[in-house]
């Protein structure tokens, strides 16, 4: 299962890196969204130092979207899915490698916002070992809930607007608990962060846990 | 025929509970103090609502379960599961509005980001979204099985939601307004008349859940045998 989990990790990120899409739209995208919360909340900045985690949670949060929706098309083009399920790789196995090449991505956007919060809206960069295990526990939640969310509605016409739908809601969890831990740390007081960083845990392992399980027979259908 | 006549009674009994929990709650329960005018006759309502939003997800993610349950996969369950969710959506949509009233008269503001409340409107969007997803066609078992997952998955958010948003209030910005402890001191003749409410409530959720279940299966009906059939039983039902 690891083994194809590797496998199909390792074709995901080659497939961004040789289309570069990630770096040329999506990564640009939320540098976007970045530039318009600045425009939308004005030059204070005390008022940007004050919302700049909330902010960079939001973009990374809208980032999955494309992120997951990128994953599946590029699963939908030239039949490859079917392609994926003759492979005879185990669908947990597709799970946590389409999982594992999202939360890569998602890393790697997240450690190119950090830049941007820091630069734009003036966010001073303390409690690092918080930030980045943040990122780290939201992105495997994210990157979990996402792939299963993407799986459910790559078949549909509607899957542009139906995703969206489906996972912004359920990542709510995420979005408040990264936020209140990247808070606490950027204060420089990151006494209550451990409770935030044991939420993105919990909803990481449950939607890992409940993705190997149901992927198969939904890669089945989709 | 006789279930049919059982939905019927059921209805009938719906309906005048509802009547009855108008006129109690409206004319016969006094004011309570402590209240703008008249505003705690929302007692009525608002927590009957609440609850049937509760046994309507209850119901729709137990039926997901025992649809994804090999040895009780029916698509009977399947039908219920979507029948339950879309009249839970209904009563969460009622909650989120009297309580938004009632925030109104009574903290003089539509909306406070009470852990509840949040919940709410959380639950709200997801059911939606669950509910998107039972719309998007397919083969029927197919359609059945994704719903089924998509529900479990939307339901396991509840509790998440709920205990992130506890903690958010309770650890940044001290306690909140309690909803519960205000029910607390309800007695007498608004005691009963809440309980009636609840049981009402319960009854007019059945009977629109049995009615949407009913539509449901005479859906599947004329997908697979053709409307034909179902236009037959439907003039018969007329006839009778």
């Amino acid at each position: 299962m690891l083994r194809d989990a590797l496998l199909v990790c390792g074709k995901d990120l080659r497939i961004e890196l040789r289309s570069k899409i990630g770096i040329n739209q999506v990564a640009p995208f939320a540098a976007a969204v970045l530039l318009l919360f600045g425009l939308a909340l004005g030059p204070s900045r005390p008022a940007l130092q004050a919302a700049a985690a909330g902010l960079f949670w939001v973009a990374v949060l809208l980032s999955v979207v494309l992120a997951v929706q990128r994953s599946f098309a590029v699963e939908s083009a030239d039949a490859a899915r079917d392609g994926l399920r003759l492979s005879g790789l185990d669908p947990a196995g597709i799970f946590l490698g389409k999982g594992a090449a999202i939360v890569v991505q998602l890393l790697v956007l997240e450690a190119l916002l950090t830049a941007g919060v820091a630069l734009l809206f003036g966010a001073r960069l303390s409690g690092g070992l918080v930030l980045f295990a943040a990122c780290v526990s939201a992105s495997i939640g994210l990157a979990a809930v996402g792939v299963l969310y993407g799986v459910l509605s790559s078949g549909a016409r509607v899957k542009e607007t139906l995703l969206p739908l489906l996972l912004l809601p359920v990542a709510a969890p995420v979005l408040l608990g990264a936020t209140k831990a990247w808070d606490d740390a950027l204060a420089g007081d990151p006494t209550h962060a451990g409770v935030w960083l044991s939420l993105l845990a919990v909803f990481a392992v449950l939607y890992v846990a409940v993705g190997t399980v149901a992927f198969g027979p939904l890669l089945e259908d989709a | 025929m006789r279930t049919d006549r059982a939905l019927r009674a059921l209805g009938v009994a719906a309906l005048a509970g509802m009547v009855a929990t108008v006129w109690l709650g409206l004319f016969v329960t006094p004011n309570a103090v402590g209240f703008a005018d008249g505003t705690v006759r929302l007692l009525y309502i608002h927590p009957p609502l609440a609850w049937v939003m509760f046994i309507a997800y209850g119901m729709a993610t137990l039926s997901s379960l025992l649809y994804l349950w090999p040895r009780t996969r029916h698509r009977r369950f399947d039908r219920l599961a979507g029948a339950s969710a879309e009249v839970g959506v209904i009563f969460t949509g009622l909650t989120l509005v009297t309580g938004s009233i009632w925030g109104r008269t009574t903290w003089g503001v539509w909306w406070a980001w009470d852990p509840l409340l949040t919940t709410t409107a959380l639950l709200f969007v997801l059911y939606l979204g669950y509910l998107a997803i039972r719309n998007v066609p397919g083969d029927p078992e197919t359609v059945a099985r994704r719903s089924a997952i998509a529900g479990l998955v939307a339901f396991l958010d509840v509790p998440i939601v709920f205990f992130a948003v506890s903690w958010w209030r309770s650890l940044h910005q001290g306690p909140t307004i309690d909803l519960a402890t205000r029910h607390s001191y309800v007695h007498g003749s608004m005691a009963w008349t809440l309980l009636l409410g609840f049981v009402s409530f319960t009854l007019t959720y059945v009977w629109l859940m049995a009615h949407r279940y009913r539509l449901a299966a005479l859906k599947d009906l004329e997908d697979d045998q053709g409307l034909e059939t179902a236009l037959a039983e439907r003039w018969a039902e007329a006839v009778r």
